[in-house]
């Protein structure tokens, strides 16, 4: 018996696995079905994958989810929608129980709409949902937006989904146009009136563009059915299609973080998928949801039998688009008319193209190449999984609020009429006022920003050297007076010195060792330019050695932080002093 | 004072300052702010053209003349006040009924105010001004009772000839250089027929060829609708169109929402 002697009586069941309860009747079966289905599908693995996926916990993560269960509520009620909505220029006369309208001839389109309002059981609070969400969907994307420009999450290797990101957000709102323009109330009738007449600016073919798209002159019976094939079918395809490439990437990218103790550029910390993600982004579809339905119950929103049916003849005071749609609007308000120019019989109106043609596709190509321009001016290789506190790039962050405020110009200036009668002031002035703010108030708000995320840095610096100012006075026993600071925790100190010191880059010499000229000359010194724009008043991290200059020879301190050398009194040289009374 | 000093550092305590610096800020506003003057000049009743005339040499000749035929400011063509002759009992009745008229100073155009007279004296204000030439009357009741009017006609007619400044439901709508086309909510009946027949401050004149009386009623009738609807789907915002609404998206939505995601991130897993 040599296993006897090999195993004394004491071991005899090492390595044996504790003997485990069988499982339930209920767990048995479940995982007969899965096997039954992964046999067939091999989708153990990569579900597996998906539900042990880490996710951080931030509450500005959920800006994208708000606009992610936007639009799914936009899928669901549209569907609903297309169950009565009759996409059809055709004439009819209304016989709904909508008072006011009885007896007016409209098309089927705005007749079908009235009933959803009127005569379909719970059509107006869908219709309403479905407007509310629709609004929703593009505001939550857009803070999203800001978001991750703010926080440098688009940096590599997520420029392609920041790419994905902004053709979205252009989708969104033509989107939404085709959907606002479907009801052909006056109101949107008057938008796809105005749409005709903004392609009709384009140069040449305008004229042309405007009689295909309508197929023939306006307005034509062909519009809303190819509005309608736009909006329920071809762009939601697209829409979700690329939707799930943008979600795909954040799975196989892994979701950024910000920094903070054991946030390193290599982990993930957060709770896995299921069941913890699951259960917090299933409850928040359900409070999304609920808000939008609340929201839409209590608040009317394109009351389209007020409009009325369109007719190409009248126009309400009033017409705007949707929000989305107002920087648009505004640039055409704020366009001067002198730059309609005639020529060899030909009209160029680039008082319309410029704000109705160009801004558009500008403002969104402008968005989507921005990660490559900041790349190729920081020479920024590395990946980066930790996202970048605003403050800490000064310069991205004041460039991002002067593009919001250059947005906001023109986005307020499409409500030049509604601030006018509501304000008591003159239009006109108001249009000057957001003419010359256009020019004028995008570079303040980039001074300002930069002035404040700069000195944000100072303080961090200050927190880190010198620790808060606590409000307690100490008397020694010498009849010295000085006030405690506290030393932080160093988890909250790690997140005031854990992002990278930046400096400008170094221009090279205009000719090699050789004296022969360098070809890229000319390029490097714009990027050298920028790289100083970018970075020469940097406020770079505590370094460990300034932090330990700061803590042990207080008079040194001078030399780094002049500014704060008279009050310096870290909390280490406190204990020497009440020790050295003792 | 303990409770309140350990509290001063809380996250709401900012909020709360804030709000509570607000609302004394109104607060004592409304209770010192200066009532508006009166110096409004109580005249006699007056029953016939006569005293009709005295009262407008007493309160409105100033800017219109003695003769009511008009004066200039002398600067450049500016008119302290129009001539009236021609102008019709109907634009007395609108100008002086909504307290247009007189007005408390120069301005881009007259406001709707406080009306100055009572009726007596506003009709023979009217009969004065109608005696200097003849002009649209102040319509009958008749022609002015919404009962009796199409609204539906009356919808289609306005969004042609009125929804353009005024707005699809009678909100307003600015013209240029602080001029604006007011709310039409809750004025009176007769007061809309005047203001089509006389065509008051930058507003055409829809005579009877134009819009004939008939259609006028049916306007008032749309109007009255307008008035009288609950809307049935919820809070108008101001029935301004999109403004509002993407106003109210971006500030209450996306705040709750926010306020919401805000709540579920600090929740531990």
């Amino acid at each position: 018996m040599s296993t006897s002697t090999a195993r004394p009586a004491d071991a005899l069941r090492d390595g044996d696995s504790a003997p485990q309860a069988p499982p339930s009747a209920a767990a048995k079966k479940i995982g007969g079905v899965a096997g039954w289905v992964d046999d067939r599908t091999g989708a153990a693995k990569p579900v597996g994958y998906l539900m042990k996926k880490v996710f951080p916990d931030h509450w500005s993560f959920m800006l994208g989810e708000i606009a992610m269960y936007s639009m799914i509520i936009c899928l669901i009620t549209g569907a609903f929608l297309t169950f009565w909505f009759v996409p059809s220029a055709g004439h009819t006369i209304y016989d709904g129980s909508y008072v006011p309208l009885r007896g007016v001839a409209m098309s089927e389109a705005y007749k079908s709409t009235l009933d959803i309002s009127f005569d379909i059981k719970g059509g107006l609070v869908i219709r309403q949902i479905h407007h509310w969400a629709a609004l929703m969907f593009i505001v939550a994307l857009t803070v999203h937006m800001f978001r991750v420009f703010f926080t440098g999450a688009f940096r590599k290797p997520r420029e392609i989904n920041w790419v994905i990101g902004s053709v979205l957000a252009l989708l969104a709102i033509i989107e939404g146009f085709a959907g606002y323009s479907l009801p052909d109330d006056l109101l949107s009738g008057t938008g796809i009136r105005a749409m005709a007449g903004f392609v009709q600016t384009a140069p040449v073919i305008g004229s042309y563009l405007v009689y295909g798209i309508f197929g023939g002159p306006f307005p034509g019976e062909m519009i809303i059915p190819r509005l309608y094939s736009a909006h329920v079918l071809l762009i939601p395809a697209i829409l979700i299609g690329l939707f799930t490439a943008h979600i795909g990437l954040v799975f196989v990218q892994k979701h950024t973080q910000f920094p903070g103790p054991g946030r390193t550029n290599e982990n993930v910390v957060g709770y896995p998928v299921m069941p913890v993600y699951a259960a917090k982004a299933g409850g928040f579809f359900f409070i999304v949801f609920g808000v939008i339905a609340l929201i839409s119950a209590l608040v009317q929103i394109n009351p389209v039998w007020a409009y009325g049916p369109y007719d190409p003849s009248p126009v309400t005071a009033g017409s705007q688009p949707d929000w989305y749609m107002g920087f648009a609007d505004g640039a055409l308000r704020l366009l001067p008319g002198w730059l309609e120019f005639h020529f060899w019989g030909f009209t160029l109106s680039l008082n319309i193209a410029l704000g109705a043609l160009v801004l558009l596709p500008l403002v969104y190509t402008v968005l989507g190449i921005y990660p490559f321009v900041e790349r190729w001016v920081t020479g920024d290789e590395r990946e980066h999984h930790l996202l970048d506190r605003p403050r800490n790039a000064p310069t991205r962050t004041a460039i991002g609020m002067a593009g919001i405020t250059a947005y906001t110009v023109f986005m307020f200036a499409a409500g030049n009429d509604i601030m006018a009668i509501k304000l008591g002031m003159s239009i006109n002035d108001i249009t000057w006022f957001f003419r010359i703010g256009l020019f004028v108030l995008p570079p303040i708000a980039f001074w300002v920003t930069k002035r404040i995320c700069l000195s944000l840095q100072r303080r961090d610096r200050d927190t880190v050297l010198h620790g808060r100012e606590s409000g307690t006075i100490i008397r020694t026993p010498g009849g010295r007076f000085f006030e405690r600071h506290e030393a932080g925790l160093p988890e909250e100190q790690w997140v005031l010195v854990q992002h990278d010191a930046v400096s400008p880059l170094q221009l090279e010499a205009e000719v090699d060792e050789h004296g022969v000229a360098r070809p890229a000359h000319r390029k490097d010194k714009v990027r050298a330019a920028l790289s100083r724009f970018y970075f020469s008043d940097a406020v770079n991290p505590v370094t460990p050695a300034e932090l330990a200059a700061a803590h042990h020879h207080g008079h040194e301190t001078e030399a780094i932080e002049g500014t704060h050398a008279a009050e310096i009194e870290t909390g280490s040289r406190d204990d020497d002093l009440v020790r050295r009374i003792e | 004072m303990n409770a309140l000093a350990a509290r001063r550092r809380h996250p709401a305590a900012i909020a709360v300052l804030l709000m509570i610096g607000l609302f004394l800020t109104g607060a004592v506003y409304a209770a010192v702010a200066p009532e508006p003057a009166d110096a409004t000049t109580k005249a006699l009743p007056a029953q016939s053209v006569e005293e009709g005339k005295a009262l407008f040499r007493a309160n409105c000749a100033t800017c219109h003349g003695l003769n009511a035929e008009g004066r200039a400011t002398g600067q450049g063509d500016k008119v302290a006040g129009p001539p009236l002759a021609g102008v019709g009992a109907a634009a007395v009745d609108f100008q002086v009924g909504t307290g247009r008229m007189p007005m408390a100073q120069p301005g881009v155009q007259a406001q709707k105010g406080t009306v100055k007279f009572d009726e007596d004296q506003i009709a023979a204000l009217g009969a004065y001004v109608a005696s200097l030439s003849p002009g649209p009357a102040v319509p009958s009741d008749e022609a002015v009772d919404a009962s009796k009017g199409d609204p539906a006609l009356g919808g289609e007619l306005f969004r042609v000839n009125c929804a353009m400044c005024h707005n699809f439901a009678g909100s307003g709508g600015a013209l240029t250089r602080g001029k604006y086309a007011p709310a039409l909510k809750d004025v009176s009946a007769k007061h809309i027929y005047e203001a089509m027949a006389t065509g008051p401050q930058s507003m055409p004149v829809f005579n009877d060829a134009n819009v004939t009386p008939e259609n006028k009623r049916d306007i008032i009738a749309f109007l009255d609708t307008v008035d009288r609807q609950e809307s049935p789907g919820g809070l108008t915002l101001g029935s301004l169109g999109p403004v509002t609404e993407g106003l109210f998206a971006w500030v209450f939505g996306l705040g709750i929402l926010v306020g919401c995601a805000v709540w579920l991130g600090s929740k531990a897993a």
